[in-house]
């Protein structure tokens, strides 16, 4: 079982931050800067595993670990799981990431946090590993964000529109235009307030 | 009240801020605009500022504020605030707010819902978060969705019920039948999750195992995947790398691991498979490893035979081989494991192993040192040490108290010979000196103290090695000990082992105190030098003056331990010099402290002197005590009674008459005339109670003058009575002769005598005549305790009795101080 995914930067400030196990807050921010201490150190041709810190769980759990470019990626996973597989399915989150951002890069993570936590969901649910094949995952993922933007999404234009619209200060619609056999179509605005 | 702002604006603010400190403003002010947005219940921002919220959860500010509002956005019927809110719930609550309970309806309709994505993200937020109750009040709908045609979702209902079977174990029976159509799927996700959740399955209840590999008749079914998984050719969607699904044949190597371990039938039947996937798996890539990895784990771990293992251990060794650090990690990690259980297979990567101790990489050193540390042997040790010790010099000190500490342990068990390990010692001592653990120096000392024939070798090497450096404290607390202890030896230069080196009596005092003086020896150290110093003051001939100096300085001294040490040292000097030689004696061999029971308590029954016991006939219980009441009647009255035949009849009878001439001979009050009759009483057989401890001398002596015995004890029915002899010869030495009678109407079977007596005494127990006291008084069982007591101070003794009576165990400690004057003045 996979208790924690960490992604940090090379000053150590988190990326994205899941834990499967329950603990406290501030327990969670020390576990991160605790694992980032431990990777820190370590030289570019050594292996990837690091007996875990103390915070995170003792010694039956492995920190498993890769460093892309500016970004650690860093798996706490118990003895249940393959460490040789680990190290695989970090490559297949980041190969995902990669085709779903086009090219991805460290402000890709920082400006679309919710993202990248998507794409984790159906890599990785209840710390366990649901699905390992990127185009399936790919997939998915662009069906749901098409979901979404039939929506409206996060920053939904319309909801700009309605702000824009019940900011305005509008006159009072004159009521009797008699401007003869036109039929004007007038958009029922009322369902945009 | 303005539109809150994005998400992306946010994090473009917070980026800006300069310090902490502004970052923290800007997120507090955002924090308060959330708020109140929140308190306007407005719907349609009500995503977007969630969504902030996580983020700054994520940078590590409290956002607990935000739980229910994520509740309200899983009970919108849009998608983007669904996705969001149930993002939310998983990141800030968990089961101990009872908040989260207010999500169960919720995801019950989301699991029905139309739309396949929000089932999914129901089923996932379950699977994350879901508490006991939730899964039992939903586990019902994921059986249901376990069953779907739609992969998509049965792939997160099989990692949903995982989960669900974690948290409440009662309910795994209920996915149950679900479980039979699993494998026959095409979709390798959910094969792959299904694999997972029969893993799950099979792991926590040996029921399910037991049905799996009868009734399910799963690893065929397994087996023939896999076959599929590797026979079948390129496919696209699932190759990496040039292998196909390594991720599903891994998972199912695993499970194939839990179904054939202790199983001769399952393991028989995955036999062939293992072996192919051995064989033909591609090793240039990470995923071929990984896959060969699993394989070897799995045949290590099953009833596998004995020609898989030993292929299983080549891949192994290959592995320790590879350039990729990963996998030589990976190699030594499992190597561990099988050393136990396949010792000599392991022998033969020994070399390298040991070459992995010179490797750069921390965690690869580590696995080494475990791996070579478990390979040592009687064989090998001599090369192994070279090595270890080689390491030892050269690691990062992280290692090297484990090290230290397993190169004791090692060359403990295994070293061939005295002065082997004597070197080895010091080569540890010398090189991390400062890494060894406290509780080596006392194994150290007393090892050094049982090779007596070392000393002068040993003590000669400390001393140089001091010498040169005295800053790591073990190394100059063993030396220190050494050189108060055998100083004599250093001095008269003789040591068969070595060049001897010339050293006076005041260069080792030099550096003794230069031990003392210095600002980086320890207290501890400073107390062991001292007291070294005080030691040569009976070793040393001309520099005693010098060492009464030290003494006197030190009792001054700031440290309280070592003004105490000095100030009773220097009365040493003074008041008691007389004793002086005789306390700072050479220590005797030590034993071997294993239990941490009171060390006192002498139990020598039978130890002293087992091979003359063995050759007499053992006397049964009543004749010891009858012999001496006969040898009483014998020497007070000088009858020639016809008493002779009670006494062991291997003796014959004009052998009696012998004894009773020499006996008759014996003075009752003086000793001298007395010694050469006993001389001669032990040619002739006698009984053992006679010959028994001293010379059989001082039992002549004083019997009738009597030093009256005592009842040391008279408890529950059981009596012992202690009967006194003193020798003229040696007058520190009482013979006292124990007696216990039993007055219940049951036997005491099982009695052990024990007996402690404080420091100044020194005792010596002798083996009882039996371990049964009858019942009714009919007998008694003797036994003879010899007490050392050279200061004449006043007898006293704590008795310890165990013995079985009336069926259960009984024990019982008590002290004797009623001793009459006259058994110890």
């Amino acid at each position: 079982m996979i208790q924690a995914i960490l992604v940090f930067n090379n000053h150590g400030k988190p990326r994205l931050v899941r834990f499967y196990q329950r603990f406290p807050e501030e327990i969670q921010q020390q576990i991160v800067r605790e694992t980032f201490h431990l990777v820190l150190k370590r030289d570019d041709n050594i292996c990837n595993f690091l007996e875990g810190g103390s915070l995170i769980g003792g010694s039956d759990y492995k920190l498993i670990y890769r460093h892309y470019a500016t970004l650690y990626f860093v798996f706490c996973v118990d003895s249940s799981e393959s460490e040789l597989g680990i190290l695989d399915l970090i490559q297949v989150f980041v190969e995902t990431l990669d085709k779903c951002f086009e090219n991805v890069c460290e402000l890709d993570l920082i400006f679309h946090m919710d993202k990248v936590h998507y794409i984790l969901q159906e890599v990785v649910m209840g710390g366990m590993v649901l699905e390992t094949n990127m185009n399936e995952i790919v997939a998915q993922i662009e069906a749901q964000n098409r979901l979404e933007k039939s929506e409206g999404g996060l920053s939904a234009a319309p909801a700009r529109a309605v702000s824009a619209v019940k900011n305005i200060n509008l006159p009072e619609m004159p009521r009797n235009i008699n401007i003869g056999d036109l039929s004007i179509k007038v958009p029922n605005l009322s369902q945009f307030v | 009240m303005p539109a809150p702002i994005r998400l992306r604006e946010l994090i473009r603010t917070i980026r800006t801020a300069r310090t902490q400190a502004e970052e923290r403003e800007m997120i507090q002010k955002e924090c308060a605009a959330i708020r109140s947005s929140f308190r306007e219940e407005d719907n349609t921002y009500r995503c977007r500022n969630v969504a902030k919220l996580l983020y700054m959860h994520m940078l590590g500010y409290p956002a607990h504020f935000g739980q229910l509002e994520c509740l309200k956005l899983i009970a919108s019927q849009k998608f983007t605030d669904k996705r969001i809110g149930y993002l939310g719930a998983m990141l800030l609550l968990d089961e101990r707010q009872d908040v989260h309970l207010l999500m169960t309806n919720c995801i019950k309709n989301d699991l029905n819902h139309s739309t396949q994505y929000v089932q999914g993200l129901a089923l996932c937020t379950l699977g994350c978060m879901g508490s006991s109750e939730m899964c039992r009040d939903l586990a019902g709908e994921v059986e249901k969705l376990l069953k779907t045609s739609n992969s998509y979702l049965r792939k997160k209902a099989a990692l949903c019920a995982v989960h669900v079977i974690r948290k409440v174990p009662e309910l795994m029976e209920m996915f149950l039948p679900a479980t039979k159509n699993l494998l026959n799927e095409k979709n390798h996700g959910v094969l792959h999750t299904s694999v997972v959740l029969l893993t799950e399955m099979c792991e926590r209840s040996p029921d399910m195992l037991a049905h799996f590999r009868k009734n399910e008749k799963l690893v065929p079914q397994l087996v023939r995947i896999l076959k599929n998984l590797i026979m079948s050719g390129y496919s696209p969607e699932h190759d990496v790398s040039g292998i196909s699904d390594p991720f599903l044949q891994v998972r199912i190597l695993r499970l194939l691991r839990i179904l054939g371990r202790n199983d001769d039938d399952s393991s028989e039947a995955m036999n062939d498979i293992l072996a192919q996937v051995a064989t033909n798996t591609e090793t240039s890539k990470n995923v071929g490893n990984a896959i060969l990895y699993e394989t070897v784990l799995t045949i290590m771990d099953i009833k596998s035979e004995s020609g898989l293992r030993v292929l299983a251990i080549n891949i192994l060794g290959r592995f320790l081989l590879n350039n990729d650090k990963n996998i030589r990690y990976v190699a030594l990690t499992s190597l561990l494991k099988t050393v136990q259980t396949d010792h000599n297979a392991v022998q033969r990567h020994r070399s390298t192993i040991v070459d992995c101790l010179k490797d750069l990489d921390v965690s690869i050193k580590r696995r080494a040192m475990e791996l070579s540390f478990a390979l040592v042997n009687g064989n090998n040790i001599r090369g192994m040490m070279k090595e270890l010790l080689y390491f030892l010099d050269s690691c990062e000190p992280e290692f090297k108290a484990d090290c230290a500490s397993g190169i004791f342990l090692a060359a403990e068990k295994y070293a061939p010979s005295k002065r082997w390990h004597i070197d080895t010692i010091m080569r540890v001592l010398t090189t991390a000196g400062s890494y060894v653990r406290d509780d080596a120096v006392p194994n150290l000392i007393q090892l050094i103290t049982n090779s007596v024939e070392m000393h002068a070798y040993t003590v000669q090497r400390l001393y140089k090695a001091i010498l040169g450096d005295y800053s790591q404290q073990p190394l100059v607390q063993v030396a220190a000990w050494c050189i108060g202890e055998y100083g004599d030896l250093l001095i008269s230069g003789q040591c068969e082992e070595e060049e001897p080196i010339q050293v006076t009596e005041d260069e080792v005092l030099d550096i003794l105190e230069s031990v003392l003086i210095s600002n980086m020896s320890a207290s501890v150290t400073r107390g062991y030098s001292l007291t070294a110093i005080m030691k040569l003051s009976t070793r040393f001939t001309c520099t005693v003056n010098r060492i009464k100096k030290v003494v006197s300085i030190y009792g001054s001294s700031i440290d309280v331990e070592l003004q105490q040490r000095a100030v009773e040292y220097n009365a040493l000097f003074k008041k008691y010099d007389h004793m002086r030689s005789a306390l700072l004696e050479r220590m005797p061999v030590m034993e071997k402290v294993t239990t941490n029971g009171p060390t006192e308590i002498v139990q020598t029954n039978g130890e002293t002197e087992p091979a003359p016991l063995e050759t007499k006939p053992p006397p049964s219980g009543p004749q010891p005590s009858s012999q001496a009441n006969d040898l009483l009647d014998l020497l007070g009255g000088n009858d020639i009674t016809p008493v002779i035949p009670t006494v062991p009849t291997s003796k014959p009878a004009s052998a009696g008459g012998e004894l009773l001439d020499l006996l008759g001979d014996i003075n009752l009050t003086g000793a001298p005339t007395a010694a050469p009759a006993p001389a001669s009483a032990p040619q002739i057989s006698q009984p053992p109670f006679l010959l028994d401890g001293l010379s059989s001398q001082p039992l002549f002596n004083d019997i009738t003058t009597g030093i009256p015995s005592i009842t040391a004890y008279n408890k529950n029915g059981l009596k012992i009575e202690f009967t006194f002899e003193r020798s003229n010869t040696n007058p520190s030495v009482t013979v006292i002769t124990i007696q216990a009678s039993n007055s219940t109407e049951l036997d005491m079977t099982d009695f052990v005598f024990q007996a402690a007596v404080p420091k100044t005494f020194q005792l010596q127990l002798l083996s009882p005549s039996s371990s049964v006291v009858p019942a009714f008084n009919t007998g008694t069982i003797t036994q003879v305790i010899k007490v050392l007591n050279p200061q004449k101070q006043q007898l006293r003794m704590r008795i310890k009795l165990t013995y079985n009576h009336k069926g259960s165990a009984m024990q019982d400690l008590a002290e004797v101080n009623n001793f009459p004057p006259q058994s110890w003045q």
